[in-house]
């Protein structure tokens, strides 16, 4: 029993798991893939925005850094070309332009210069004391002089600090001279140091050999291999500007974008951590993540929600299946019961007879005149009447046996049903009297006329009045007995206010031989005949009883199933 | 305690006939009889039971309703086809309303359902013989009648 009801269990856990399977994956499943894709399509698009963004900036920024050194240079040559040599020797006066260019631009100048071929500096405006300084080594002097003008890279040069030069040659008075500003450091890197986004991009510009000619904004980036890739082939600078990704040493994912300056001299490089470029990537990411996982779980609970109830559905609707084999099952048996019972009942009646018979003879032989001063004599009377009383006993428990395997009179016949149960209770009114029982009777009238045996439906409504006299023997109280049509069928209620049946044995009521009346009083094959007779006709019978309050028994009797023409009846 | 005596019928010319495959049954419930002054005797099947009646005069038999060979339903038949005056009471040893309805259809006087009190048994053994001494002084009569 146990186990079946382990296997039961088994089953509906299993029915369980895969419907919550099913439904998990038919919900999940396209979600997922949607939201995959959508994602994907996300990341792409978002990708080429901020790579699209990020081209655009640095080249702006180069090309506002190559214009700031044009103009520069532009303002030099303005210089030079505007006023003489001669004018621009003197100290004062290049002073006064120097405070003009201040003036205008700032502190982007600081210092203007003039030198003559051998590299002696013969004229000298700003905060250095640079007169007469030699320049024929320095790089920038010799480069310059190859050429009209020169932007030199970032050196320390003679001043000890990082600057670089605006250099023009000057043909006059049949010498060359240089013309040179030297731009003050601080305020070029604004330039590139304003250039930020986010929490780790930032900008900085290198010269051909790596070295670099801003100050970056974080501390000097050990891997030059990006840098150097840039500058290995210039080719491949589409609009100016290229982007690469390429993890660095601690595995963070960085994207370089680089443009070149300069008439390639100079490479600016913007450089950002891919994860806070693609920050609002990653956030929308995460939120998507935790709404999918949120809808997940809402689904999970869900589908466990109904494949529970579902399941639970599924249990009721077996276990009245099983209710109803079981029913099935229980007519069944009563029929065996019936089989066997009459089989019993034919052939114990005669060896019954036989010992009442011997009983008889022995008695009639008591009467004689040997025995009658017999000390035991009526010791042995009590004993004979007992067999006697016994043999009876059998006698009716075989006749109940017998109308159980329905040998009584079964044949279909017209019955009122009203004028029956008014039989009956004329039957009974003796016994009811005597019980201290009234009777209430409740008919409906013009009843339809039932096709059933007569005398079968005579022994149901009997036994049913006569449990219901015998439960109320003590005690008396009412008895009442009503009729009422329903649709289809006709009901006959039998409804005492005796003690009730206790819960415990309402189940069992209708099983045969049980009992509750003393040893010798009630076969328990009553109610048992009834069931068997009343379902045999298709109706059905229902009790309804609650201790100390009383007892009602419903019989219900199907009419007949089609409305027969009307005949006289037999 | 005295023996019932039922009036001014006297039973010592009654004769009747046990049918029942019970031998011990039969013997017992005759020799009870017996005692009681009717003359019973008993046979142990439906043949047997012709055959008696063809050699003793009878007035009433208990026919048993189920026995091997000829059943109770088929000897009564015989037996009130040859003797139509005998009357028969069938035992049942069951409450098989139908066969005692067919018994009565076919003349059988009532039937009793086994085991049964040897007082009622005697009782109905009685009546049937006042049907039958009725029976048998309207058929006198009207002989005389009818020979006047």
């Amino acid at each position: 029993m146990n186990q079946d009801k382990d296997t039961h269990n088994g089953y509906y856990y299993s029915l369980t798991r895969n419907m919550l399977l099913v439904i998990i994956l038919v919900a999940i499943t396209p979600m997922i893939v949607v939201s995959s894709i959508i994602l994907y399509q996300f990341d792409i698009s978002y990708h080429e925005k901020v790579q699209a963004h990020l081209e655009e900036l640095v080249l702006k920024h180069k090309q506002q850094i190559d214009s700031f050194l044009r103009q520069r240079l532009g303002d030099i040559r303005l210089l030079t070309s505007t006023f003489s040599l001669e004018e621009l020797r003197n100290e004062s006066f290049l002073r006064d332009r120097l405070e003009l260019l201040q003036q205008i631009y700032g502190p982007v100048f600081v210092d203007l210069g003039i030198i003559n071929s051998r590299g002696i500096q013969v004229a000298y405006a700003g905060p250095f004391k640079l007169g007469q300084a030699h320049y024929s080594d320095a790089k920038w002097f010799q480069m310059a002089m190859k050429s009209d003008y020169y932007k030199s890279d970032v050196f320390l040069g003679l001043r000890g600090l990082p600057h670089f030069i605006i250099a023009v040659k000057e043909n006059c008075c049949g010498e060359e001279w240089i013309f040179r500003a030297t731009i003050d450091f601080v305020a070029f890197n604004n330039l590139v140091e304003n250039i930020r986004i986010g929490e780790t991009g930032f900008a900085f510009i290198l010269n051909r050999k790596g070295e670099f000619q801003t100050k970056p904004l974080f501390d000097l980036i050990p891997n030059k291999e990006p840098y150097t890739d840039f500058l290995g082939d210039s080719d491949k600078f589409k609009g100016g500007v290229r982007i690469i990704e390429r993890d660095d040493e601690s595995g963070n994912r960085v994207i370089y974008v680089g443009a070149l300056l300069k008439h390639g001299e100079w490479l600016l490089v913007y450089q950002q951590k891919a994860s806070d470029a693609f920050s609002d990537l990653r956030r929308t990411l995460r939120v998507t993540i935790a709404i999918v996982v949120l809808a997940g779980i809402c689904i999970v609970v869900i589908a466990f929600i109904i494949s529970r109830r579902m399941v639970n559905r599924v249990a009721e609707a077996d276990r009245e299946k099983e209710m109803i084999t079981e029913q099935v099952v229980e007519t069944g048996k009563l029929a065996s019961v019936g089989e066997l019972a009459s089989g019993i009942a034919h052939e114990i009646n005669n060896p019954v007879a036989i010992m009442v018979e011997e009983a008889g003879w022995i008695e009639d032989l008591l009467e004689e005149e040997e025995f009658r001063e017999g000390k035991n004599l009526d010791e042995f009377k009590r004993a004979l009447e007992q067999i006697r009383t016994q043999g009876r006993r059998c006698k009716e428990i075989t006749h109940k046996l017998l109308s159980f395997a329905r040998k009584t009179d079964s044949r279909i016949q017209n019955v009122q049903l009203n004028d029956l149960v008014e039989e009956l209770i004329a039957l009974s009114a003796q016994r009811a009297k005597f019980a201290n029982v009234d009777i209430n009777v409740n008919l409906q009238e013009n009843l339809p006329i039932l096709h059933v045996s007569q005398t079968e439906l005579q022994q149901i409504l009997l036994n049913l009045i006569n449990n219901a006299l015998d439960a109320m023997e003590k005690t008396g109280g009412n008895l009442a007995i009503s009729t009422h049509l329903e649709e289809g069928h006709i009901i006959v209620g039998v409804a005492d206010n005796g003690p009730g049946i206790p819960e415990s044995n309402i189940a069992r009521i209708f099983d045969p031989f049980f009992t509750t009346k003393p040893v010798g009083k009630g076969t328990g094959l009553g109610l048992s005949i009834c069931y068997g007779i009343i379902k045999k006709m298709g109706g059905d019978i229902v009790v309804r009883s609650k201790v100390n309050s009383g007892t009602t028994f419903s019989v219900k009797i199907p009419l007949p199933e089609e409305k027969m023409p009307k005949q006289s009846t037999t | 305690m005295r023996l019932p005596d039922r009036g001014v019928i006297k039973l010592d010319s009654l004769r009747v006939l046990l049918v029942d495959d019970e031998v011990e049954f039969v013997e017992t419930l005759a020799k009870r009889m017996n005692k009681r002054n009717v003359k019973a005797s008993g046979v142990n099947s439906g043949e047997e039971a012709l055959e008696f009646l063809d050699q003793y005069p009878t007035d009433v038999v208990l026919l048993d309703v189920k026995m091997p060979g000829i059943d109770g339903i088929q000897a009564l038949r015989e037996i009130k086809e040859r003797y139509p005056l005998i009357e028969v009471i069938m035992l049942t040893g069951h409450a098989n309303v139908e066969v005692a309805i067919q018994g009565m259809e076919l003349g059988a006087f009532d039937y009793l359902m086994k085991p049964m009190a040897i007082d009622d048994l005697l009782y109905k053994v009685q009546d049937a013989w006042k049907k039958k001494t009725l029976q048998e002084k309207k058929i006198g009569e009207r002989l005389q009648v009818s020979s006047v």
